[in-house]
């Protein structure tokens, strides 16, 4: 009879191929928690009673505005704890049972929904996000730098939320970081401390660089069809008015000339 | 080249229409967009019963813009008629990697997406709204917020839209980051309060949608189409692009280029005229090695397509798609392991997990790729891969899947030898990958018997 698997101890809990296995838990399993077994005499979680949890004036107001503005109030939940993560820092268990009590649902279900959606927090989290872009278009241009020197930068500075993510939509502008919401880039290395510093003093980032001050590329658009024009590499002075596009060659280490224009 | 019979230019250029202007001072103001002939179209419609305005829309061909290229016309066709309640969506979740021009619309001239959002509703008779936009365009659904009280206040929302019989309500609404909401599903789902977990079709949104009453569902860029369509006439319309694909399209373009941007093009514009043309074609020195015609959906093409048409037909006979028409170039100096593994770990993490074959294919074609990449895989690791996107294909309620397993597939098909080369090198750097050397097997009582 051979002794079963989880009952080795970890370092000889190797798998068939010789190979050592697959990371596992104390109790031998890969899933986290697998070993707590559900207190089955507990009722999970109802809906809070109103009586006993308190609501923040504010909050609860904010969660019915939003839930008024639906034919079914529940699909105010992102909104709802959207507007507890503004107010706690996170969704916590406390943030929770207030969204619940407000929405008459169980915190089970808003957990649910919690953990579903990258920007609701599941953990205490510094209160300025940054979350830096690290899909294709930015990783061609640099991202992994970026994100790495971001987070050097703040690894003692509890205040940040420094965190990779997927596309963010602004490609153009890569590699690109949203900073408490607010889109900038192209973000070079040498920025970094300029713009964390900014954030700390609470002033605008990089305000040249931000997104709104971006143009679009419209003088240039719109092409006829037709046969092509171009042959391979297009020499410099072909590529039209200079005017077209503000931003110069792409690279991440290289600053930007932006346009003046106002844009929204 | 067309004619464009509105337009036509000084030289000889078609003139934009979705981004005309679009740096105007003032464009998201009602003022300006007005004093530009905003919100005439509007006035148009509902001077014509909706069958006509539905009529203008299939004239027009306007294919749906969001990815999938279905005619708007069609689409709403599907809609019963009937005094119930049907609801208006649109999907401004935009969070395929490349795309940005549904930002750019709804951040630069956000009545002119109302514009079209109120016709498409008056056109299929909903009486409710919704813009579902993505959490992180926070700036973009300000303005969309302050445009929409101030497009209520001149009565071009609410009830009895400038005098006529038709009422509606409008809702901005924000998701709070998953790229899968932006499966039209998925997104009714999210939108009805739930995770985001695409639906088994049919029924189909227009027959069984939101709150379970048929929903017309369409991209930004679709919806914002719609005024242009009006003013236009949907046959003059259909003069521009190409017969199967007419009008023009804003294509993002990022990655690789110098002069990454939107622009909008005449759909059927050779692929090279916006890459090189446009875009600038990739920095000094380098050149186009593939690109993601249509998003990081899209299997890739490489300089050979170049000549192509960019439109949705000639995306489709090469083997790809124009998708949402997002062009993502990445050019000779780069790994094309390194752009594969990128994709397999975006969709690993947004697969919502309800299908097993995406949930788990996802991950283990990420894993595969990981392997090649750090030396523990070998060239047979290739065709394991292969075939887990092969039970990927058409196995799922929805498509994220299959978004991942084509491009990934295209990229082993079109550069198997830069795979096989990139995995006899990673191992030769690294003979047992990041593990350490395993330790000897343990001997187990019994085993043996
Ligand atoms: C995984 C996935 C993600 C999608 N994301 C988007 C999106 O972000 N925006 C969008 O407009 N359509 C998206 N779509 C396409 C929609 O399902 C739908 O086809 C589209 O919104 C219809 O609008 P249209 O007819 O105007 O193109 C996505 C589809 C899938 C399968
Ligand atoms: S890839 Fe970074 S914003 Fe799109």
């Amino acid at each position: 009879m051979t002794k079963k698997r989880d009952s080795l101890p970890a370092e000889d809990r190797v798998g068939t191929n010789g190979r050592a296995s697959v990371p596992r838990f104390g109790h031998g399993s890969r899933v986290p928690g697998w070993d707590e077994a559900v207190d089955l005499r507990k009722d999970p979680a109802d809906v809070p009673d109103p009586a006993t949890v308190p609501v923040p004036p504010q909050l609860r107001a904010e969660i019915e505005a939003h839930m008024a503005k639906y034919p079914d109030h529940r699909s105010a939940v992102i909104a709802g704890l959207a507007a507890a993560q503004r107010h706690h820092g996170w969704c916590s268990p406390e943030a929770i049972d207030q969204v619940a009590c407000v929405m008459r649902l169980t915190p089970g279900y808003l957990v649910s929904i919690a953990t579903f959606y990258d920007m609701l927090e599941n953990q205490p989290v510094g209160r300025h996000s940054v979350y830096v872009c690290t899909n294709i278009s930015c990783s061609l241009c640099g991202a992994e730098e970026l994100l790495a020197a971001m987070e050097e930068a703040t690894a003692d500075d509890p205040d940040f939320n420094v965190r990779h993510f997927e596309c963010l939509g602004a490609c153009d502008i890569a590699p690109m970081a949203s900073v408490d919401g607010v889109y900038v880039g192209p973000i070079s290395l040498d920025e970094v401390p300029t713009l964390l510093e900014q954030v700390r003093e609470g002033a605008p980032v990089l305000p040249a660089k931000q997104l709104t001050q971006r143009a679009v590329a419209e003088p240039l658009a719109v092409l006829p069809k037709g046969p092509t024009t171009y042959g391979g590499r297009m020499p410099e002075e072909a590529l039209g008015p200079p005017a077209a596009i503000e931003q110069e060659p792409i690279g991440p280490a290289e600053g930007s000339k932006q346009s003046n224009e106002k844009a929204v | 080249m067309s004619e464009n019979p509105t337009n036509p230019s000084s030289n000889g250029r078609t003139q934009p229409l979705l981004l005309r202007g679009i740096d105007e001072e003032g464009l998201h103001t009602l003022e300006v967009y007005r004093r530009r002939g905003g919100y005439e179209a509007l006035t148009k419609a509902l001077d014509m019963a909706p069958g006509e305005v539905l009529e203008q829309l299939q004239a027009s061909g306007l294919r749906g813009r969001g990815g999938a290229g279905f005619a708007i016309g069609k689409k709403a066709s599907f809609m019963p008629e009937g005094a119930m309640d049907k609801y208006m969506v649109c999907n401004a979740d935009e969070s395929e990697p490349g795309a940005f021009k549904d930002r750019e619309l709804m951040q630069k001239n956000p009545h002119q997406l109302i514009e079209g959002l109120i016709i498409a509703a008056y056109t299929v008779g909903a009486n409710r709204a919704f813009i579902y936009i993505r959490g992180e365009y926070q700036r973009q659904a300000d303005v969309l917020d302050a445009a929409l009280a101030e497009a209520q206040g001149a009565g071009y929302l609410g009830e009895r839209i400038l005098g006529s019989g038709f009422s509606l309500t409008l809702v901005v609404h924000r998701g709070a980051g998953a790229y899968i909401c932006g499966e039209e599903t998925a997104l009714l789902d999210s939108l009805e309060g739930k995770r985001g977990n695409p639906r088994i079709k049919p029924p189909f949104p227009a027959n069984q949608g939101l709150y379970q009453g048929p929903t017309l569902i369409n991209n930004v860029e679709t919806l914002a189409t719609v005024p242009h369509v009006i003013t236009m006439g949907g046959e003059k319309y259909a003069e521009l692009g190409t017969e199967s694909s007419p009008g023009t399209k804003v294509v993002s373009i990022s990655g690789n280029v110098r002069r990454p941007g939107n622009y909008e093009v005449e759909l059927g514009t050779p692929v090279r005229e916006i890459i090189y043309g446009l875009a600038g074609g990739p920095p000094e020195g380098r050149e186009v090695k593939f690109f993601f015609p249509g998003g990081s959906s899209a299997p890739v093409l490489t300089a050979e397509d170049l000549d192509r048409p960019y439109d949705f037909d000639s995306m489709a006979e090469a083997g790809s798609m124009l998708g949402s028409g997002s062009v993502i170039v990445v050019d000779d100096s780069v790994p094309v392991v390194d752009v594969a593994l990128k994709v397999a770990k975006f969709y690993e993490h947004e697969s919502c997990g309800k299908c097993s074959p995406c949930r788990e294919g996802t991950r283990w074609t990420r894993t595969i790729l990981q392997r090649v990449d750090d030396g523990t895989a070998t060239p047979m690791d290739l065709d394991i891969m292969a075939s887990v996107q092969e039970q990927i294909l058409g196995n799922c309620l929805c498509v994220l899947g299959d978004s991942m397993a084509m491009p990934i597939g295209s990229m082993v098909q079109k550069f198997r030898a830069e795979f096989e080369a990139h995995i006899e090198a990673a191992r030769a750097r690294n003979p047992f990958g990041d593990e350490e050397p395993e330790p000897p097997l343990p001997v187990v009582q019994g085993a043996a018997a």
